[in-house]
């Protein structure tokens, strides 16, 4: 870069001191010392208490389900949006991408509303004479939210690489032979991976640090490693805790990260 | 002469309310390479399109060694294609790419092996085969289109404006290498393009199309020395469209200037176009002329001068080797046989007048 327009990079600089390496360092510092302010690896040990570890399996369960939901109902749907002739100016992808405009936590009470016990979805089925819908305060609401929430974050890369992909090789596919499933699944699924995995790493890591989401469908009976953390930092007080499991979580953040960085050598996925 | 591989029978395609192809009818010959050429929109691309199966004509047949084939998806014709930019797979290496059709046929892998290397010494990119699409060139990623083709054993090769990407030096080279693939492998081509120098290099036989109308089928010769229409003379290379009167058979009035020719039936005092090629203007000494005119430009080609003549009211084009001066004083003079004489289209709908062979 020209040396003149170095400064130009100063306010960027600052930003990311103040607001990314500062609050990184004090969760290290925090996470690795006791309220002494002694070193110890006491809260990062502390994982292993099986509280703590059961919130962190489910964590990651839940948001490997949700994850998994997303890439199946995604996949089909940026499918139906690369079709021009259904997709006529952009109107549809406008249409899903719509609730991400939206407060994410009101959309998320929405529900609430919708599945409580005497909630919208639960008089409609009692009026019909129906059996009552119950999974509030159970992970399948929190899956739900979770899938609710981030699908557009997987519809998009996908749809993005998908509409990368020139009309002419999958024409060129069909040209050598392959039929509807071949050309599918040896063109345009490996051609369209690194929106998936640019996709995954999207939907997976904010499932995996949710704490809005359990908290509000799960009831607080259900305990995510995001609400663990959570508590420990507004309700207990104990902020050596929080951080030393912000670290586990971080680490767990940063591997995913990594996989998906290899996976996607080209680096295509990552244009959103 | 060989028998019709393909014959397309009143194909009409139209997106909304424009028509791209009207009533065509076109048959190819077996081990022909024909070349649609045209501007852009003129309907040769979707021609091909509809050959190739990815577009279905509105009406029409297109009848492929004597079946039916207007409804078969591409991957069951006997058929492959080049496409515009290459399309390789650039998830593939060279040699997955030309594997391609042939594992979909679940050949064996010895065979596969074997005409992996045959294709890639037949486009001369020997041991390439390891390596991805995006490392090579553009004229490379285009041999490579084709070899990924050829290896299907076709019968018909359908080429949508292959070379049209690469630079002109490489353009030519190109050609060459389309010829000699086509005589090594005895197959039908079917070529797209809008450069008629291309057209006229590779070419066994040009249909001239135009706003979805076929303008002229035949050899290169034909379609550059007797061009059936202005649209055609116009297309192909350089041309003096002069608008003349025929005063019988064998004389016409150009420009107040009576030239003797060699065209006949076209009545007395009928009004043609005439079309006289650059290079058969022929600048004389004033006194020995037909008609006399003054040079007015003169540009430098390498090959020629290409000069331009103002003489009884029209700038003549006029290519030689023999430099004249702006502003000196020349005669004009043409070979009765190198004034072609054609019909005026009676409307401008008629000049995209459908010519049936």
């Amino acid at each position: 870069m020209n040396k003149n327009k170095k400064w130009m990079a100063t306010p960027y600089f600052i930003w990311s001191i103040a607001f990314i390496i500062i609050p990184l360092c004090m969760v290290f510092y925090y996470g690795l010392t006791d309220k002494t302010g002694a070193f110890t690896l006491e809260n990062i040990i502390a994982i292993t208490t099986e509280e703590h570890w059961k919130a962190l399996w489910l964590s990651l369960l839940l948001s490997t389900i949700s994850t998994l939901l997303c890439i199946l109902l995604a996949y089909p749907l940026a499918m139906i949006l690369c079709n021009a002739s259904i997709n006529q100016d952009g109107f549809l992808v406008l249409i899903f991408i719509l609730p991400m405009w939206m407060n994410f936590l009101l959309r998320t009470l929405a529900w609430q509303t919708l599945l409580e016990k005497t909630g919208v979805i639960n008089s409609i089925l009692s009026a019909l004479h129906l059996p009552s819908l119950n999974i509030i305060n159970t992970p399948y609401a929190i899956i739900l939210g979770m899938v609710y929430n981030f699908l557009p974050f997987m519809v998009l890369p996908i749809y993005n690489s998908l509409s990368k992909i020139d009309r002419n090789v999958v024409n060129a596919a069909r040209d050598l032979g392959a039929n509807n499933v071949q050309t599918f699944t040896k063109v345009i699924l490996p051609l369209s991976l690194p929106g998936v995995i640019s996709g995954i790493t999207m939907v997976f890591v904010p499932a995996l640090t949710t704490f809005v989401i359990s908290n509000l469908l799960g009831g607080s009976k259900i305990l995510l490693i995001g609400n663990v953390i959570e508590q420990e930092f507004t309700q207990t007080n104990n902020w050596n805790l929080g951080s030393g499991l912000s670290i586990i979580l971080m680490i767990f953040i940063i591997i995913s990260i990594v996989i998906s960085t290899i996976t996607d050598k080209d680096g295509e996925g990552n244009s959103l | 002469m060989s028998h019709k591989l393909i014959d397309l029978v009143n194909l009409s395609k139209s997106y909304g309310s424009n028509v791209v192809l009207d009533e065509m009818n076109l048959y190819i010959r077996e081990n022909e390479f024909l070349t649609l050429l045209g501007p852009s929109g003129c309907g040769k691309t979707t021609t091909l399109r509809i050959i190739g199966g990815f577009e279905t004509p509105d009406k029409g047949q297109v009848i492929f060694d004597n079946q039916d084939i207007t409804k078969l998806p591409p991957n069951k014709r006997q058929l492959n294609t080049v496409f515009q930019k290459y399309a390789l797979f650039t998830h593939m290496t060279i040699a997955e790419n030309i594997a391609f059709g042939l594992k979909i046929k679940n050949k064996s892998k010895a065979y596969i092996d074997d005409k992996i290397k045959y294709a890639l010494k037949l486009v001369n990119l020997d041991g390439f085969g390891s390596r991805i699409p995006d490392s090579l060139s553009g004229g490379q990623q285009q041999r490579i289109a084709i070899a990924r083709a050829i290896v299907n054993e076709p019968k018909v090769l359908l080429l949508d404006e292959p070379l049209g990407a690469l630079d002109l030096k490489l353009r030519q080279d190109m050609q060459y290498e389309l010829i000699r693939l086509k005589n090594e492998l005895g197959i039908t081509f079917i070529y797209v393009t809008h450069d008629q120098e291309e057209a006229l290099t590779m070419s066994d036989t040009i249909v001239v199309m135009n706003q979805g109308y076929i303008q002229q089928i035949g050899s290169p010769e034909d379609i550059y020395n007797e061009p059936e229409n202005a649209f055609v003379a116009d297309f192909i290379g350089d041309s003096n469209i002069i608008s003349s009167t025929m005063v019988h058979d064998e004389l016409v009035e150009i420009l107040g200037t009576k030239f003797t020719c060699v065209d006949k039936g076209f009545g007395t005092n009928r009004p043609v176009d005439v079309v006289i090629r650059p290079e058969d203007v022929e600048l004389v000494a004033p006194a020995n002329g037909t008609i006399q005119g003054t040079v007015t430009h003169i540009i430098f080609k390498g090959v020629h001068y290409e000069m331009e003549v103002m003489a009884n009211g029209f700038e003549w084009l006029v290519h030689s080797t023999k430099l004249h001066a702006v502003g000196e004083h020349v005669g004009i003079q043409v070979d009765p046989f190198n004034i072609q004489i054609m019909n005026k289209p009676a409307s401008e709908d008629e000049e995209a007048v459908s010519v049936d062979e």
